[in-house]
C-alpha cells in the first residue's frame, strides 16, 4: 500500500539530500575564496535558520529575536576562548545550554502568563534588544568595543575549532548538513507530529492528550540551543564579536529570511531561501557601496520577500517540488486504474 | 452496573448566562448515553466541562471516582476521555492518516504504533481509503468521521461525540450507529450529543434532556419522548415517537 510508497520516497529525499551535499562539498573544494567565504555564511544561517524554522513551521512558536541565541552562542565560544583559553568546542556547548536555557525560560514565564503568538514574538524581540544593551555595556565581554580572535594561521586545529576560511566552510557544510538531516529526523518522530498538531490548532492538540505547554517550551529550546551553535561558529568565521551585529535585528532576520522565502516547515527551503537571499543582499551591498546607495541590500531583502510572499506564499522549495511534481506527472502518467492497484 | 463518569450539580455561567444550571447525571460503562435539547441548552458547554475545556463555576465531575473537574483537557484525555469538536477542528496541514495519528502518542511514542492505531480508527469509521488526502479535501461529514477517528486513537474509556452524525446520509448515519454499537459492545463508553430522534431512540439506552442549561429529563429514550416537559421544551407538539 502507501506504506511501501512512502518507504521509497523518504529513500529517495535522503539521497537527493547526499548529492546536494556532496555538490557542496565539491564547491567548498574547488571555488574561489570569495564564493568560499560567502557559501559560508549561506550555510551558516541555513543551519540557523533551520533552527528557526523548527520552531515555527513545525512547533508554530514565531520568534523575531533570534539574534538573542546567537549572540549568547556567539559569546559563550569568545569568553571561554579569549579569556581562559577553553576550546570553542567546549565553548558551544556552554552557549547551547545557555541559549536552551533562556529560551526555556523565556517560553515558560510567556506562556505561564498566556503570551501566546505575535506576543510572545514581540517579547523574544525584547529580549534580544535587552541582552544587545546589556552586552554593549558589559567591560568584561568588550563592550561595545566587542572581542576579537587572534587572526587565523592557516593551520587546521580540529580540537580548537581553528582553521582557514576553507576550514570554517566544512564545518558550517557539516553544520548545515546536520540542521537538515535533524529537522527531518524530528519531524518524523513523535515530536514532528505532536509539533505539527500543535501548531495546527492547539487546543485541538490538548484535546487528543498532546501536552502543548511542555512541547511548546521543549521546541522553543532545542531551537534556541541550535541557533547558539550556529552563533559559535558564525564568530570564530567572523574572527570577532560585536553585540550590535551579533545580537542586532540585523541577525534575527538573517536567520528568518531563508526559511520564509526557501518555504516554511519543509528541510530543504532554509537551504533554499538562503542561497537565494544572502547572495543577494550581499551583492546589492556591494552594488550599492559602490553606486553610493548605502541599504540597497536592505532594499533587496525587502522586495524578494515580498515577491515570493505574493507570488509563491509557501516559499521557492514548495513550489520547485510542485513544479516538479507536474512535470513528472505529465510525462509518467499512467492510467489512474493502474496506479490505483498498485497502491 | 459500575459508574464510569459521574457530574454532579455542574454549573458554568458566561457573565449573567447560566449555560448550564445544576445538571447532575451518571454514565454506566459500556453504555450509550444521549445528551439532547433545543439549540443553546448548553450541551456542548456540559461536554466542555466534562473535558477540561472550560472550568465550571460550581459543581464536580469524578470519573472513575476521581475529581476531574478543573483539570486541563490534556490530562483529561490521558485519563480515558476523549471528544470531538461540534465544528469540526482538522490539522490543517496533516494528512488525514497524521491527523489520526496524533491521538495514539498520548500512550505511545512509537510512530509505526501510532500509525497502525490510526489505520484501525480511520478503519472504523469507513475513512481508510482516504487516509492519505488532505483534510480540505474531505466532505463534511468526512470530517466529522474524522474527528471520531482522531479520539479513537487517544484509546478512550469515555467518548464524547457532539453532533457527529449531522448532515449524514441515512444509510450512512446507519453504518456510523452500527460503528458505535461494536465500540460500547466492546467496552468503550459513549456520550453524544445528537439532534436527530430516530438516531436516538435506535442508539441510545438512555437520554439526559437539557433546557436552558437546567437537565428536565432523564431516562429511557421511550419514556423520555413521552415526557409532557420534554415535548412541549423541546420535541414540539407533533413529535410522536
Ligand atoms: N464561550 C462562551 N461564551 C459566552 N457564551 C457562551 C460560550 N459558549 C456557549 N455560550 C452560550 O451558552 C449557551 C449554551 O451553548 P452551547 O453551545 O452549550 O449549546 P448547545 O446545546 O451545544 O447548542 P447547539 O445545539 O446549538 O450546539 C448558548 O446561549 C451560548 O451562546
Ligand atoms: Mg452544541
Amino acid at each position: 500500500m502507501s506504506e511501501k510508497f512512502n518507504k521509497a520516497a523518504e529513500t529517495k529525499r535522503w539521497i537527493a539530500g547526499a548529492i546536494v551535499f556532496v555538490i557542496l562539498g565539491l564547491v567548498g573544494a574547488l571555488s574561489n575564496s570569495y564564493i568560499v567565504s560567502l557559501m559560508t555564511i549561506v550555510l551558516l544561517f541555513t543551519f540557523m535558520g533551520q533552527s528557526w524554522n523548527l520552531m515555527l513551521g513545525i512547533g508554530g512558536q514565531l520568534s523575531i529575536g533570534h539574534a538573542l541565541f546567537v549572540g549568547l552562542g556567539a559569546y559563550s565560544v569568545g569568553v571561554l576562548y579569549l579569556k581562559y583559553g577553553i576550546s570553542p568546542w567546549i565553548g558551544l556547548l556552554a552557549g547551547m545550554v545557555i541559549a536552551g536555557s533562556v529560551g526555556a525560560v523565556l517560553a515558560w514565564l510567556s506562556f505561564r502568563f498566556e503570551v501566546h503568538g505575535i506576543y510572545f514574538a514581540l517579547l523574544t524581540i525584547a529580549a534580544a534588544e535587552f541582552a544587545r544593551i546589556m552586552f554593549s555595556g558589559w567591560e568584561f565581554v568588550g563592550a561595545m568595543q566587542g572581542l576579537f580572535f587572534p587572526a587565523p594561521t592557516g593551520e587546521v586545529d580540529i580540537s580548537m575549532l581553528r582553521g582557514g576560511a576553507r576550514f570554517y566552510y566544512f564545518v558550517a557544510l557539516a553544520l548545515a548538513a546536520i540542521g537538515i538531516a535533524g529537522t527531518e529526523l524530528i519531524s518524523r518522530s513523535y515530536l514532528g507530529y505532536v509539533w505539527r498538531a500543535m501548531r495546527d490548532d492547539d487546543e485541538a492538540a490538548r484535546a487528543l492528550g498532546v501536552r502543548t505547554f511542555r512541547h511548546k517550551i521543549l521546541v522553543i529550546s532545542i531551537s534556541a540551543a541550535s541557533a547558539a551553535a550556529g552563533g559559535g561558529i558564525l564568530a570564530l568565521v567572523q574572527g570577532a564579536i560585536f553585540p550590535d551585529s551579533i545580537m542586532g535585528m540585523g541577525i534575527s532576520v538573517d536567520v528568518l529570511i531563508g526559511p520564509v522565502v526557501g518555504g516554511l516547515g519543509t528541510a530543504f527551503g532554509p537551504l533554499v531561501g538562503s542561497l537565494a537571499a544572502i547572495p543577494l543582499n550581499h551583492l546589492m551591498g556591494a552594488l550599492g557601496d559602490s553606486l553610493g546607495i548605502p541599504g540597497l541590500n536592505n532594499i533587496a531583502y525587502g522586495v524578494i520577500l515580498i515577491s515570493v510572499v505574493w507570488f509563491l506564499p509557501d516559499g521557492i522549495w514548495p513550489a520547485v517540488v510542485r513544479g516538479y511534481a507536474a512535470i513528472k506527472g505529465s510525462l509518467f502518467a499512467r492510467p489512474l486504474k493502474l496506479r490505483k492497484a498498485e497502491e | 452496573m459500575t459508574t464510569l463518569l459521574d457530574v454532579k450539580n455542574l454549573t458554568r455561567s458566561f457573565g449573567g448566562l447560566v449555560a448550564v444550571n445544576d445538571v447532575s447525571f451518571a454514565l454506566a460503562k459500556g453504555q450509550i448515553t444521549a445528551l439532547i435539547g433545543p439549540n443553546g441548552a448548553g450541551k456542548t458547554t456540559c461536554f466542555n466541562l466534562v473535558a477540561g475545556a472550560l472550568k465550571p463555576t460550581s459543581g464536580q465531575v469524578f470519573f472513575q471516582g476521581q475529581s476531574i473537574e478543573g483539570a486541563p483537557p490534556e490530562n483529561v484525555c490521558r485519563m480515558g476521555i476523549a471528544r470531538t469538536f461540534q465544528i469540526v477542528r482538522p490539522m490543517r496541514d496533516m494528512s488525514v492518516l497524521e491527523n489520526a495519528m496524533v491521538g495514539a502518542f498520548s500512550w505511545t511514542r512509537n510512530v509505526s504504533e501510532a500509525r497502525s492505531t490510526a489505520y484501525e480508527s480511520l478503519e472504523s469509521v469507513g475513512l481508510v481509503g482516504k487516509a492519505n488526502a488532505r483534510t480540505d479535501q474531505l466532505t463534511m461529514s468526512d470530517r466529522k468521521m474524522l474527528e471520531v477517528a482522531k479520539a479513537l486513537s487517544t484509546r478512550p474509556k469515555l467518548l464524547l461525540l457532539d453532533e457527529v452524525m449531522a448532515g449524514l446520509r441515512p444509510t450512512e448515519a446507519v453504518s456510523v450507529v452500527q460503528v458505535l454499537r461494536k465500540l460500547a459492545e466492546s467496552g468503550l463508553t459513549i456520550l453524544l450529543v445528537e439532534h436527530v430522534m430516530r438516531i436516538v431512540m435506535e442508539v441510545a439506552s438512555t437520554v439526559v434532556v437539557l433546557h436552558h442549561g437546567a437537565k428536565i429529563a432523564e431516562g429511557c429514550p421511550k419514556d423520555v419522548v413521552a415526557d409532557p416537559q420534554v415535548l412541549e421544551s423541546y420535541l414540539g407538539a407533533g413529535f410522536h415517537a
